[in-house]
């Protein structure tokens, strides 16, 4: 018997834009990165790797290294878990592929240009556009190039490979705070753009 | 006697008054631990995400504790005995090496070298007292290797000594124990797992670049693991003892992870 054009509308509706697992890995891959960050800030102040650049202890996570090191390494396992489960779903399911491709220069090109005119509208939100495809991409790799160099940093000694591919002990603190100060950038822009279309924060809380 | 209920957790009879006193005394004399309450508290985002006030701050401080006993034994898990830490030409050394403890260079401790006995205890079936000549005695090896503080700085230095598994053989060490303890002329106190004190190298170091390990550096002897963070790397040793009962450290007991390999 073939599907009633109503029964395929309903399971069309139900269907959420967002998959619970994603919304899930989403608010807890927000959670872990933001205590990583900011007890980040704290550990980074304990020795700066940019002389005279200090980050104000106030709006740092743990109040002292030792207290900071143990939020660091408490929602590292959060972060890389989470982002396990993530990406591996990601792939398995295609999602992936669906969501964030295809994507051409000429497109996130396109996309800049109508959103710095203030044209770049965001009325269907079960596509993301060029902009958003690109942005998101980034800041997976981001994370991923995070967690990496902050394992060189972590196990110098023990994973060789990645010390020297990030050009050794001290370069790998260089790349770490790089791609941290990366994500900050994500992170204000992206949290600017959900203020503009509220309406993208209720499907990531709810799915629609 | 009538208790008065708002004071009722500071004296209730059950409790040991002097320990929670000798803790309290111990806690408030760090000032960074009051930075630590102060700042999670005044980290209103985090309470926001939280929901919870952080009022409890002693169960979010047990519950990061535990957490880093668990990455203590996923490093014990991580630590490859095989694997060598890289080393380094005389060109790459940090001149001058940073001094580090916990008290400033004024207050370094001055060990008598004429009178040291360096103290080993424990489960250990050889010879208990060594002073230096005997020490300096055993077999010589150097290494240019990496210091890196928990901090995040690194700084690359020149040691000489004895292989510290060699020097574990020769005192009869039982090195199916877990832990090896260090006391310190400093009152520093240390300990490290069984496998990093037998790889290949742990050092007991007597000698900074060539000559008698000065006293900033550590004299008498200073155990250097370039598998270790620095604080791991005990200076001023008097005493070593093998046991099977945690041992702790100066650092680990105030909350920084107790492995601290790298
Ligand atoms: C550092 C923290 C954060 C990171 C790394 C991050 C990353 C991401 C990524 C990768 C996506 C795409 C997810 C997918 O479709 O698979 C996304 C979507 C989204 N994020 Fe975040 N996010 C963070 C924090 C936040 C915060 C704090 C908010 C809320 C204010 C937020 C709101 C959203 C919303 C509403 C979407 C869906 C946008 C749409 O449907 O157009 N994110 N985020």
């Amino acid at each position: 018997m073939a599907a009633s054009p109503l029964k395929t509308a309903l399971s069309q509706s139900a269907k959420p834009i967002h998959p619970v697992w994603v919304r899930l890995c989403h608010w807890l891959n927000a959670l872990a990165a933001i205590l990583m960050v900011l007890s980040g800030w704290r550990i980074y102040d304990a020795s700066p790797v940019f002389k005279g650049f200090v980050i104000p202890p106030a709006i740092t996570l743990g109040g002292w290294l030792g207290g900071a090191l143990q939020w660091h390494f408490a929602a590292m396992w959060l972060l890389f878990f989470n982002g396990l489960i993530y990406l591996g779903l990601n792939l398995a399911t295609g999602r992936l592929f669906r969501k964030f491709f295809p994507l051409s220069p000429r497109a996130v090109w396109r996309d800049l240009r109508l959103a710095l005119i203030g044209k770049l509208h965001h009325d269907d939100l079960s596509h993301y556009n060029a902009l958003q495809k690109i942005a998101y991409l980034t800041v997976i790799i981001d994370l991923v190039v995070l967690v990496l160099s902050g394992l060189a940093i972590w196990k110098s000694v023990q994973f060789p490979l990645l010390r020297e591919l990030m050009g050794g002990y001290d370069n790998a603190r260089i790349v770490h705070f790089c791609a941290m100060a990366l994500l900050v950038g994500f992170f204000v822009v992206h949290v600017v753009m959900v203020a503009l279309v509220p309406r993208s924060l209720l499907t990531m809380i709810r799915g629609r | 006697m009538p208790v008065k209920k708002r004071n009722s957790f500071l004296i209730n009879p059950e409790l040991d008054r002097a320990q929670i006193l000798k803790d309290a005394t111990r806690e408030l004399a760090l000032p960074t631990r009051r930075l630590f309450l102060k700042g999670a508290v005044t980290l209103g985002g985090l309470t926001m995400l939280t929901g919870c006030g952080l009022s409890d701050n002693q169960s979010v401080e047990s519950f990061l504790m535990r957490v880093s006993r668990l990455n203590d034994r996923v490093q014990g898990w991580l630590f490859d005995p095989n694997r060598l830490a890289p080393t380094y030409s005389e060109a790459e050394l940090t001149r001058p090496f940073p001094f580090n403890a916990f008290y400033g260079v004024e207050d370094v401790p001055e060990v008598d070298a004429a009178s040291f006995v360096l103290k080993v205890g424990g489960l250990v079936t050889g010879k208990r007292s060594w002073t230096l000549p005997e020490l300096y005695a055993l077999p010589h090896a150097e290494q240019i290797t990496r210091h890196i503080c928990v901090e995040g700085w690194s700084a690359i230095g020149h040691w000489g000594g004895t292989p510290f598994r060699e020097f574990l053989r020769q005192v009869g060490a039982d090195t199916s124990a877990k832990y090896v303890g260090f006391k310190c002329a400093d009152d520093y106190y240390e300990s490290i797992d069984m496998p990093t004190a037998l790889h290949a190298q742990t050092l007991l170091t007597f000698q900074y670049d060539g000559k008698t390990l000065p006293p900033e550096y550590g004299f008498p002897m200073k155990l250097r693991m370039p598998t270790k963070l620095g604080y791991k790397n005990p200076k001023h040793i008097m005493e070593i003892y093998v046991t099977n009962t945690f041992p702790g450290g100066y650092w680990s007991d105030q909350g920084y992870n107790w492995f601290g390999g790298s």
